[in-house]
């Protein structure tokens, strides 16, 4: 079941000058997966929250994850992005970016983006304030002081208030949102970072059958420029958008997967369908 | 910025700005301009007691810029005014020379009385005024680059970094208490007679030391307010409402909070160099905790995140505790007390909340 990964020198990007060769040289793809974990084990207090997880994310792909509370799906996100460390594994971003290298802001720069549960977005400044603090811009202190908008970058503001409908908003503050709102504006800042990856971590919690549809569109519209992992509790939800399934239990991978074929597949059923 | 901020903001900035223009050229001029007889006649205590408020303004805006906008509850920021305080009263002491009591040329006097035989070396230099006036800047800015570095780096938030604040303010008051510090211990440096050859004592230089303290005030506040409106002011108040969010995103967070706080700092110690001039003294007890702890009710009285409520506060507070420290100066502290409870009990906002909930009704 392993993949081929390169083994070549793992990029250690630790300062910021390191930040800027990221985007020159272009993510490695070339061997089909954007994200490799492998044998990932991370434990609270002896709880092994991830057991020797395995999984890798092809580039371009739009992968849903479900399993069921205490799955793990969290904690893997956590992992990733840096938040959580790992006590065993590895994790690479295509094939020379070492994850567990990095801390959270590089490895955001290095395009992976978070999409949290709640949702979490700066309330105190407007909408249009949220995108642009987003932007995938140099984000070290210096250039951020004297940083002006430039007109490009305006019309790239203009299109992700285009595209998640938050054009009339845009001059709102954001805590004024409602939910759904708050869920599209984060997406939307997502998109501004232009991250290859996007972590979204049950983007239609709380919201109405006519915000969830609108948010699957939103999602449907991101597979093919973007690599995008969602982690979502609604099967409904799941089925609408999913090309391929995997379901986590315990820490690991259970089985992986399209829809149909997971939800026939009768371990699945005990676990999760079936409760 | 928010649009409808940014238009409240205009308006106190323009309002802030013009009465401390006014105030710049007025208070001079009817303190050397109008005879002493008229009734409109300023006094020079008036000119060093406005003087000394303004200096307490400055030391406001760095506290609005970390507390206000960056969510940075420093209950030690005295620490960096008083630094910038000693390095402004040791270049005057240089500046003695054979006038102190013991008529030593390069020793103060306080060193003199220890029996100390030669100046030690981390005096030297200040009695260039350009040295000193580098150090004003630049021993506030090093403290706090170094305690923000550590604090930031270990991620110390909230509660837990105001309290190492707190007791930073409070390990640099017992060093200064130590006479064998070299700074004159309790009793601090004092006995200034001139700065650039001009007598601290004349009406003249007491006017120029104003102008110059609200010049530096006016200047302080376009820098804050610049600094506000800028991406970098805006990412520094994502930071105070979401933090783990702002390191998501890709900014460093560390560094940012790193970078105000040591323009804070920065700005602190210039206003405790503007300050010891007019009052003529310098001591530990500037490094006091309440010193400190006063300051912060000052911008919480005027109004966290606006920048004018700082000064409004900072100038009304210092004023009331004139006026009560001279009638009762027992109760003071109970006046203050009072005074913060109630504005954190009906204006959440301070009194710059009232100017920004008459502005915009409906929101």
């Amino acid at each position: 079941m392993n993949r081929v990964r390169e083994t070549g020198t793992p990029k250690v990007l630790g300062d910021d000058a390191a930040l800027d060769t990221i985007e020159d040289t272009d993510l490695d793809t070339s061997h089909g997966p954007i994200l490799y974990l492998e044998d990932v084990t991370v434990s609270f207090d002896g709880f092994k929250a991830l057991n020797g997880l395995t999984l890798y994310i092809d580039d371009g792909e739009l992968r849903c994850i479900i399993g069921p509370n205490g799955a793990g799906k969290t904690t893997m996100m956590d992992v990733i992005t840096g938040k959580t460390r790992p006590d065993k594994g590895t994790v690479y971003f295509g094939q020379i970016i070492d994850l567990l290298q990095l801390d959270e802001p590089d490895i955001a720069q290095a395009g992976i983006g978070r999409k949290f549960q709640k949702p979490s977005v700066f309330e105190q400044q407007t909408v249009y304030e949220n995108l642009e603090l987003a932007m995938h811009t140099d984000k070290r202190v210096w250039p951020t002081l004297f940083a002006k908008l430039s007109g490009e970058q305006r019309d790239g503001i203009a299109e992700v208030l285009q595209l998640t409908g938050l054009t009339e908003q845009r001059n709102q503050r954001a805590g004024a949102l409602s939910h759904g709102e708050k869920q599209w504006l984060e997406i939307g800042m997502l998109l501004m970072q232009k991250p290859k990856l996007l972590l979204v971590d049950e983007p239609v919690a709380g919201m109405t059958r006519q915000e969830i549809e609108r948010t699957a569109e939103l999602l449907l519209a991101l597979e093919g420029k973007h690599s995008v992992v969602v982690v979502e509790h609604d099967m409904e939800f799941v089925r609408s958008i999913a090309r391929k399934v995997t379901v986590l239990h315990e820490g690991a991978v259970l089985t992986e997967g399209h829809m149909k074929e997971v939800q026939r597949n009768p371990k699945v059923i005990e676990i999760y369908l079936g409760a | 910025m928010r649009w409808h901020e940014r238009i409240a903001g205009d308006r106190g900035d323009k309002l802030l700005l013009s009465v401390l223009a006014a105030v710049t050229v007025l208070v001079p001029l009817l303190n050397l301009a109008v005879p002493a007889t008229s009734s409109l006649h300023l006094s020079t205590y008036t000119v060093t007691l406005l003087g000394k408020y303004m200096s307490y303004a400055l030391l406001a805006l760095s506290v609005d810029l970390i507390w206000g906008y960056g969510g940075i509850l420093s209950l030690g920021h005295g620490a960096f005014f008083a630094l910038g305080g000693y390095a402004m009263g040791m270049h005057l002491m240089r500046q003695i020379g054979e006038r102190g009591v013991y008529g030593n040329p390069v020793l103060p006097d306080f060193m003199v009385f220890l029996n100390w035989q030669e100046l030690p070396w981390y005096w030297f230099g200040f009695d260039h005024f350009a040295f000193a006036m580098l150090m004003v800047a630049l021993l506030p800015g090093a403290l706090a680059l170094g305690f923000g570095w550590l604090a930031f780096r270990s991620r110390v938030t909230g509660v837990y970094l105001s309290i190492i604040t707190q007791a930073l303010t409070y390990a640099l008051m017992l060093a200064f208490f130590r006479n064998e510090m070299g700074f004159g211990g309790n009793n601090g440096l004092t006995d200034f007679k001139d700065i650039l050859g001009f007598n601290l004592q004349a009406d003249g230089t007491r006017a120029a030391i104003f102008i110059i303290t609200a010049l530096f005030l006016a200047l302080g506040y376009l820098a804050c307010r610049l600094i506000v409106g800028s991406k970098l002011g805006r990412v520094v108040v994502a930071i105070r409402d979401a933090e783990a969010r702002t390191r998501f995103i890709g900014y460093k967070v560390e560094w940012f909070k790193l970078w105000i706080f040591v323009f804070s700092a920065v700005i602190a110690g210039i206003a405790g160099a503007l300050y010891v001039p007019q009052v003529g003294i310098i001591n530990p007890s500037e490094f006091s905790p309440l010193n400190s702890l006063e300051l912060v009710i000052w911008v919480a009285i005027g109004g966290r995140a606006t920048l004018y409520g700082a000064v409004i506060g900072a100038i009304l507070v210092n004023y009331a505790k004139t006026v009560f420290t001279a009638a009762f100066p027992e109760i003071w502290l109970f006046a203050l007390g009072a005074l913060f409870v109630l504005v954190t009990l009906f204006l959440p906002e301070g009194l710059a909340g009232l100017l920004r909930r008459r502005e915009e009704p409906a929101t």
